[in-house]
């Protein structure tokens, strides 16, 4: 049978927030355990939380650039579960009224047409500690720093259908709350947390299929590769007759398998119920609103401007806008110089290649805009070969010298003067007697030979456009 | 004349005028609490010895110079739900027996920072939930006017050191009447301010929406004065009010009640009301009218309900609120488990007594998927309604004036196996604490057994003010305040 495949997507993005969402503790990732809580975190009796403005900022914003209506009413819940890591018995979430609902993100999906995601909700909760198990001790340990971070949990429709979407979309939301600096998008530290659910129906069929939840994928590859094993194992079981359960399955990276973490019957009934803690929290529309005018230029809009007014190549425009950093180095680039395409040759081709090898973010790029500007102008004034631009570009990234040092230490400045080249084009042509007979008896192509022979006898810094230029004067 | 014969206004008075040293007044009642604790059992933990060494550096400093805050060197004793850093806050739960907080609660920061000097921390029902501290996991506390009788709960132990004067003050906690009820109970002074006006940073919370802590003293002057202390915007807590402070010792001023309209609403005065607290109230409320106050029938046709809408919202508030007791973090954790799911349930099962399971039960019950709508969605729904039979009345009336129990204190025992009665003790005060108002109880009389009768006037929202001025006028028209217990 024929099945097709229907995705939603849940993510957890940690927002960047100074404090904790309802406390004055630090977000710092990877400190000693336990030093970045206080009596609020602890969950000590008699602690209350506080709400964390910085949060609910962000969190608008996000809520904004997704498309999203924003509740003028809050109300923050209790969610309760016992975890050793959970250290109130409950989380403190939203519920009944989220703070952002019915948004949308445009993807492009992978026939390359544009698809729009729809966004359920987002709301905000307090992420939990961890537990911590090493072997050859007694017992587990929890460390309960992460404990209260803000989270913006943000929900989807069922409105994927591939892996390749999820992926898209994923990607595209990434970039997005990025470009906000609501999230640093750390998956493996787990800042961006993505749960796929996924269920199969009959081609054609409008019921939904029963519903897997998906948990424990920390990169894009993984998502992918869980997306695409889980429709794989579900098609098997439906096509061998078999029934899907309803449950939550641990993506096993080493395995490259989904296994059962809990079934429906062991879901927890959390008995969700408003926080009596916290006071209803109303948010002035004109508050939204300034906001919503102060939103940066987002991804899809900034990848569109590229192409019209840059003149880039699709292509181009979308490498150089996957983050606000690249873009934003592009377009400083391409102010002071303003061969848009040149530019975007360097910073997609050297430049990626250097930051990509040494893990480098472009923010910290050695090669600053202003550098890499110098350099591509020394190439246009004909100071420099584009071969020696090349040549020298990996010492620039790790010298931490200027490009005009680089060229200058090292001789490399290309010979213009006309003086200095008639001479070497005088020897040249003398050495050469028997090509230039043919010259002149109209074989073009020794030309070449003839600039060859010249930019040589320069040790490769002789302007070639000016050889050129001299040589046909000369044998003209 | 003994020092803990005092009331804090007058202690206050000798200690700033340098009769007394702090010191001297520590060893005072520690005195008086080595004569009757042992009869009494107000405490769960006396810090006598930090309290020493806290009158001694107060008396070295003041040596120098002597200036003073409006509280320093004032002995109280603290409800012990109520987080003091350094000293044991157990709840009266096997839970919390070890539990030293980290930190000090919003109001024992402001009260340390007037220099005040804590006695110890007063018994309690656990975790608050209890009309007589026979819920306590370390035994009952015991009514100084009849040491058979319970002096009531859950601040209990607060009110019956107050009236026994093993200590000059208290601070109790009320979440359903926990601060009135016993203040009734023992013959002193209790007031449960509108919630909002003082911090619950540190009280470890039973019902959140409801609890509120609050002074319990020997007269209504030492009321507006302790009040004044604890009252303020907290920023740790989201639900108190920022709204300034009025200076409620000038509202004691006004020694007349004219201009004031007095309700009486005809639902607290039907059967079961005992005869000597009806005759004691009704007579109480001759003397409001001729201290000149306008006294009104009124309707609170809503009170019936009051009582079921608290056992919802409130237990539904404590099952939450005492998940964090899994024996993971703090406090108590069973031995010899198999794992996790073990740990939790013995943890929870040795560590929680009979009453708190109870609540914690019916609260988780309420909040179930399915059954949501039909308790606790209903109850808020019902609760909304009582506010508003309060707000009706209050257009007409400016305070309202009810007995504060059904009856006087009950003898120990007479209730523990039957909850239900136990819970109907509380039927005068729970719905203030559902409509978040300010309300106090005081001295009006005794019954034929000699023991005291409470009378309740409860105030407009953010309005301690009227009600402490009105309790004041009558507190100094009659002599109810001054009898004081024998103790035997």
């Amino acid at each position: 049978m024929i099945f097709e495949t229907v995705i939603g997507v849940e993510v957890h993005a940690q927002l960047r927030t100074n404090s904790k969402m309802f406390c004055g503790c630090g977000t710092t990732f990877g400190l000693s355990a336990n030093s970045q809580t206080c009596p609020v975190c602890l969950g000590l009796p008699g602690s209350l939380p506080v709400i964390n403005r910085m949060a609910v900022e962000m969190a608008v914003r996000a809520g904004l650039a997704l498309n999203c209506t924003i509740a003028a009413n809050n109300r923050f819940a209790r969610k309760h579960y016992f975890y050793p890591d959970l250290p109130k018995g409950y989380q403190i979430s939203q519920y009944e009224s989220p703070i952002c609902e019915h948004g949308w993100i445009e993807v492009r999906d992978s026939g390359g047409e544009t698809k729009r995601i729809r966004i359920r909700r987002a709301h905000l909760e307090e992420d939990a500690g961890k537990n911590i198990h090493e072997t050859g001790t007694n017992g587990s340990r929890v460390d309960l720093n992460r404990a209260g971070t803000p989270l913006l949990e943000i929900v989807t429709e069922p409105d994927m259908h591939t892996a390749d979407e999820v992926v898209a979309y994923l990607k595209g939301l990434r970039e997005i709350l990025m470009y906000l600096d609501v999230c640093d998008g750390n998956m493996e530290e787990g800042s961006f947390r993505c749960e796929p659910n996924l269920s199969l129906r009959p081609s054609g069929q409008k019921e939904f299929g029963t519903k897997v939840e998906l948990k424990n994928i920390n990169s894009f590859k993984y998502v992918k590769d869980a997306v695409e094993y889980e429709i794989r194992r579900q098609t098997k079981v439906l096509n061998e007759g078999g029934t899907i359960r309803q449950e939550t399955r641990l993506w096993n990276i080493e395995r490259g398998e989904t296994a059962v973490m809990r079934s429906k019957e062991e879901a927890h009934d959390y008995r969700y119920f408003p926080d009596p803690d916290l006071v209803p929290l109303k948010l002035d529309q004109a508050w939204i609103d300034g906001f919503r005018s102060r939103l940066p230029e987002l991804p899809a809009v900034r990848t569109k401007r590229f192409v019209s007014d840059y003149g880039l190549p699709e292509y181009d425009a979308t490498i150089l806008t996957a983050s606000k950093g690249m873009a934003e180095y592009f377009e400083t680039c391409a102010e002071q110089f303003p061969q848009p395409k040149i530019v975007s040759n360097w910073v997609m081709g050297e430049l990626m290649r250097e930051l990509n090898n040494s893990g480098t973010n472009i923010s910290a790029s050695p090669v600053t805009p202003e550098r890499l500007v110098s350099l591509l102008q020394m190439v246009d004034k004909g100071v420099i070969s584009l071969k020696v631009a090349r040549e020298i570009f990996p010492e620039l990234y790790s010298s931490g010298k200027v490009p005009e040092q680089i060229v200058q230490e090292k001789g490399l400045t290309q010979v213009s003067d006309e003086g200095a080249l008639e001479q070497i084009i005088t020897e040249a042509l003398n050495k050469n007697p028997a090509q230039v007979a043919q010259f002149k008896e109209g074989k073009q192509q020794v030309l070449g030979f003839l600039v060859g022979q010249v930019m040589k006898a320069s040790g490769g810094k002789a302007n070639p456009g000016k050889v050129n230029e001299l040589l046909r004067k000369k044998l003209g | 004349m003994s020092l803990h014969k005092l009331t804090l206004c007058e202690l206050q008075k000798q200690f700033q005028t340098g009769e007394v040293t702090a010191t001297e007044i520590v060893r005072a009642y520690f005195l008086r609490i080595g004569h009757v604790e042992p009869k009494v059992k107000a405490f769960v933990t006396q810090a006598q010895e930090s309290a020493f060494m806290e009158a001694d550096v107060l008396d070295r400093k003041l040596k120098g110079w002597r200036k003073t805050q409006p509280l320093t060197g004032m002995p109280l004793a603290i409800k012990d739900n109520i987080c003091t850093d350094g000293i044991t806050t157990t709840c009266s739960s096997r839970m919390l027996q070890n539990f030293v907080p980290p930190y000090d609660a919003t109001v024992i920061a402001k009260l340390r920072a007037q220099e005040c000097i804590v006695l110890g921390k007063t018994n309690l029902d656990e975790f608050a939930m209890g009309s007589s501290t026979e819920n306590s996991a370390f035994g009952p506390s015991r009514n100084p006017w009849n040491l058979r009788c319970v002096p009531g709960g859950s601040s209990g132990g607060s009110a019956a050191a107050v009236a026994a004067e093993e200590c000059v003050a208290a601070l109790g906690s009320d979440t359903g009447g926990s601060i009135r009820q016993p203040a009734a109970f023992c013959g002193v002074v209790g007031l449960k301010p509108t919630y909002g006006r003082v911090s619950r940073y540190g009280l470890v919370a039973f019902a959140s929406s409801l609890d509120q802590i609050g002074p319990i003293t020997k007269d209504v002057s030492d009321a507006a004065f302790l009040l004044q202390a604890i009252a303020g915007h907290d920023p740790m807590d989201s639900t108190s009010v920022d709204r300034p402070v009025p200076d409620y010792m000038k509202a004691l001023k006004k020694r007349d009640l004219k201009t004031v309209k007095v309700g009486v609403p005809a639902e607290f005065f039907t059967e079961g009301l005992d005869q000597d607290v009806e005759q004691s109230v009704r007579a109480a409320i001759e003397e409001l009218k001729h201290l000149g106050a306008e006294i009104k029938e009124i309707r609170l046709p809503r009170t019936d309900a009051a009582v079921a809408v608290y056992y919802v919202i409130a237990t539904a508030e404590a099952s939450s609120n005492l998940a964090r007791f899994d024996g993971v973090k703090f406090g108590f954790r069973a031995k010899e488990t198999k794992d996790l799911l073990d740990l939790y349930m013995k943890t929870r099962q040795e560590g929680f007594g009979p009453e708190v399971k109870r609540r914690i039960m019916l609260g988780t019950y309420v909040l179930s998927a399915g059954y949501y709508d039909a308790y606790y969605g209903k109850a808020q729904a019902v609760r909304t309604l009582v506010c508003q039979d309060f707000d009706a009345a209050f257009k007409e009336v400016d305070l309202i004036v009810t007995p504060a129990t059904p009856t006087p204190a009950f003898k120990l025992g007479e209730k523990s196996e039957d909850p239900l009665q136990m819970y109907l003790s509380d039927i005068f005060t729970i719905s203030v604490n559902l409509a978040g108002l300010p309300a106090i109880a005081l001295p009006c009389g005794f019954s034929k057994e000699g023991l005291p009768i409470g009378l309740q006037l409860i105030g407009r929202a953010f309005e301690e003010e009227t009600i402490l001025r009105a309790a004041h006028a009558y507190e100094q028209s009659t002599q109810w305040h001054r009898q004081k217990p024998a103790i035997r």
